[in-house]
């Protein structure tokens, strides 16, 4: 009993505080899903300094990679009231019931990054993502020019059933199938780790003597390409010379592999996403105009000419 | 007040201080949402930690609630797939969970091994079995989990008692009841105080053994339902480092780890803490989630220095 005394007391005392607070500018809940990898610590900085730019009073929560953590988030989201929030999902799963009481609370979601398996796709506003397939035929189109239409690839692929690299593989093929003599010779998948992408060059460069007759290396991130990049020089070859490298992210190193003229291309997976995102949640808050399901952040593809910015 | 009491309510003291804290900092904190939400949220933990808290008290200490979570949820979800109602897969995976812990607890009565080893095995072995059945998440797509989610009781305020946070508090007092009003529970803290004497006093060893393990076995696999349910899927890495958090919530709650002292009821509050403090980062909206282990974690410690210090000052033991 003295728990209620005291929860009512605090109630109380709480109620007399907040009361008369101003009303504030836009608040925006963003649930990121944790900070794995070199992208989306980058993009989660850049979301909250983009927020300062735009007068957004930014709420971040880090879900530490755990859905649970992610639905308690979005659930205190939904108990401050803010105005609309934004979920880099963990899974694609699980979403239907916590999203309908966003829903009911009348706080529009939307979605970044990954997508979510809901029944009804009402439940959220739009997505506003890169699109992997896009990835994957730009660096398709620039193979097929590098190469005048005559290349003997050898594909690092992603995380088996991940969706970009389902989709950079699915782009890739879709431009390269234009031009028969294009091929795709060997294909493995290096889990888009440095060192996956190491131990698939050295199988490839085994089993095809020596990458005779190869000259295009497409890996589906940084990653796994400059693994790809030390496991050619340990092999005396040449990467950049003998075989064209072509893959997509353009992290930082990836940017002194061009410089250096280890690698030709990357196409640029964008952290500095706020910019595009913002608008589109501010101006969606103005005018409640439905959109698209999905509202696609352009990508840019950055060659070995390209300066170092 | 009775000795035995001092842990819970220096955890009840904590939660309520923590509430406070929460209700002066932020808009909308103390209200019946966040308290229902906070309830709902956790309850999938709290629950398993409830089987834990025998576990504990006996001694012992259960490492396979974050995998025995995982894999219910990702089995329930591939029969949800050939159409089972998720009411019988949930209900079968009880009886694995049941059968599992009495079979662990089995192992170690016989063999005489450490409880520690006994079921970090079986941590590979569940969450080894999640991979192997899928690697990506499976919706469960039956009716009945939405029904379920959207079951409640309304509480004042906006808030609602979720139906997972009804579960919850039903299983809260099953386990009370078994752990202060009959036999068993009588055995499960006389072998917890001193094993020897337990036995020497007529305590039937293994049988109990069995029970504790079962009882913590049942209660992780209904965690495991709970949070089927509650993310309507199965995946495969789901509940990972959950058993971590369960044993926290139990020494947070006032169990003692060596055994033989504590109160299932505190293992409410202390998992409930570490719900709040979630919030809490949540609310604030500028923290990084790392701070939840970090708070969670000078808590922990706080707790069994403070513990320790019962124990030196008032025999606790002796008064349980």
């Amino acid at each position: 009993m003295h728990l209620v005394k005291l929860l009512s007391g605090a109630a109380v005392g709480a109620a007399l505080l907040v009361a008369g607070s101003p009303a504030m500018a836009v608040t925006i809940g963003f649930s990121q899903v944790g900070d794995e990898g070199d992208w989306r610590p980058a993009w989660s900085k850049d979301m909250q300094e983009e927020a300062k730019k735009e007068g957004i009073d930014l709420k971040y929560a880090d879900a530490q990679g755990k859905e649970e953590e992610q639905i308690k988030a979005v659930r205190a989201f939904i108990a401050q009231k803010v105005d609309a929030i934004i979920i880099a999902p963990v899974v694609v799963t699980g979403w239907d019931a916590v999203l309908d009481e966003a829903k009911k609370a009348g706080i529009p979601v939307f979605l970044a990054d990954r997508d979510v398996d809901v029944k009804d796709k009402s439940l959220f506003v739009t997505r506003i993502s890169a699109d992997f397939n896009l990835e994957g035929r730009l660096a398709g189109a620039w193979t097929a020019q590098a190469t005048k239409g005559q290349a003997n690839v050898v594909e690092e692929q992603g995380t088996v059933g991940a969706a970009p690299a389902i989709e950079r593989k699915k782009g890739f093929e879709a431009v390269t199938a234009n031009f028969p003599d294009i091929k795709i010779v060997k294909t493995q998948s290096g889990d888009f780790t440095t060192d996956g992408g190491k131990k698939v060059m050295e199988a490839f460069i085994k089993s095809t003597d020596n990458l005779k007759g190869i000259n295009v290396s497409f890996a589906h991130n940084d990653n796994m390409q400059l693994g790809a990049i030390q496991a050619m020089k340990e092999a005396g070859l040449k990467p950049g010379h003998d075989v064209l490298m072509v893959s997509v992210d353009y992290v930082p190193a990836m940017k002194e592999a061009l410089a250096a003229g280890d690698a030709n291309a990357s196409v640029e997976l964008r952290s500095a996403i706020g910019k595009y995102i913002y608008p589109v949640v501010l101006q969606y808050l103005k005018d409640k105009k439905e959109l698209p399901k999905w509202v696609k952040i352009p990508s840019d593809l950055h060659t070995a000419a390209t300066p170092l910015d | 007040m009775n000795e035995k009491y001092l842990p819970l309510a220096a955890t009840i003291v904590v939660f309520v201080a923590l509430f406070a804290i929460g209700g002066i900092l932020y808009n909308n904190f103390v209200s019946t949402l966040v308290f229902g939400d906070l309830l709902a949220d956790n309850a999938f933990v709290i629950i398993a930690a409830i089987g834990t808290t025998f576990v504990i008290i006996s001694g012992g200490i259960d490492l396979s609630i974050g995998s025995m979570i995982g894999f219910v949820g990702v089995v329930m979800a591939n029969l949800d797939v050939v159409g089972w109602h998720p009411l019988v897969s949930g209900g079968m995976m009880l009886v694995f969970g049941l059968v599992y812990g009495a079979l662990v607890g089995l192992v170690i009565d016989f063999c005489d091994i450490q409880p520690f080893i006994v079921t970090l095995a079986g941590l590979f072995l569940l969450r080894g079995s999640c991979f192997m059945i899928n690697l990506d998440a499976v919706p469960i797509r039956h009716d009945f989990v939405q029904d379920f989610a959207a079951a409640s009781i309304p509480l004042p305020g906006e808030g609602e008692l979720h139906s997972s946070a009804i579960v919850m508090l039903i299983a809260l007092a099953a386990a009370i009841f078994i752990g202060h009003f009959t036999r068993f529970g009588a055995n499960i803290y006389a072998i917890g105080g001193d094993r020897t004497s337990a036995a020497l006093m007529g305590v039937p060893m293994r049988r109990t053994m069995m029970g504790i393990y079962a009882m913590g076995g049942f209660y992780s696999a209904l965690g495991g339902v709970i949070y089927a349910l509650y993310t309507s899927s199965g995946y495969p890495l789901a509940g990972t480092g959950n058993e971590l958090t369960a044993i926290a919530s139990v020494v947070l709650g006032g169990t003692l780890l060596t055994g033989g002292v504590g109160l299932v009821a505190g293992t409410l509050f202390g998992g409930l803490i570490f719900g709040l403090i979630a919030t809490l980062i949540n609310f604030n909206g500028s923290l990084n989630g790392a701070w939840i282990m970090i708070v969670g974690g000078v808590l922990l410690f706080l707790f069994i220095v403070l513990q320790r210090f019962l124990v030196g000052s008032f025999r606790l033991r002796s008064a349980a």
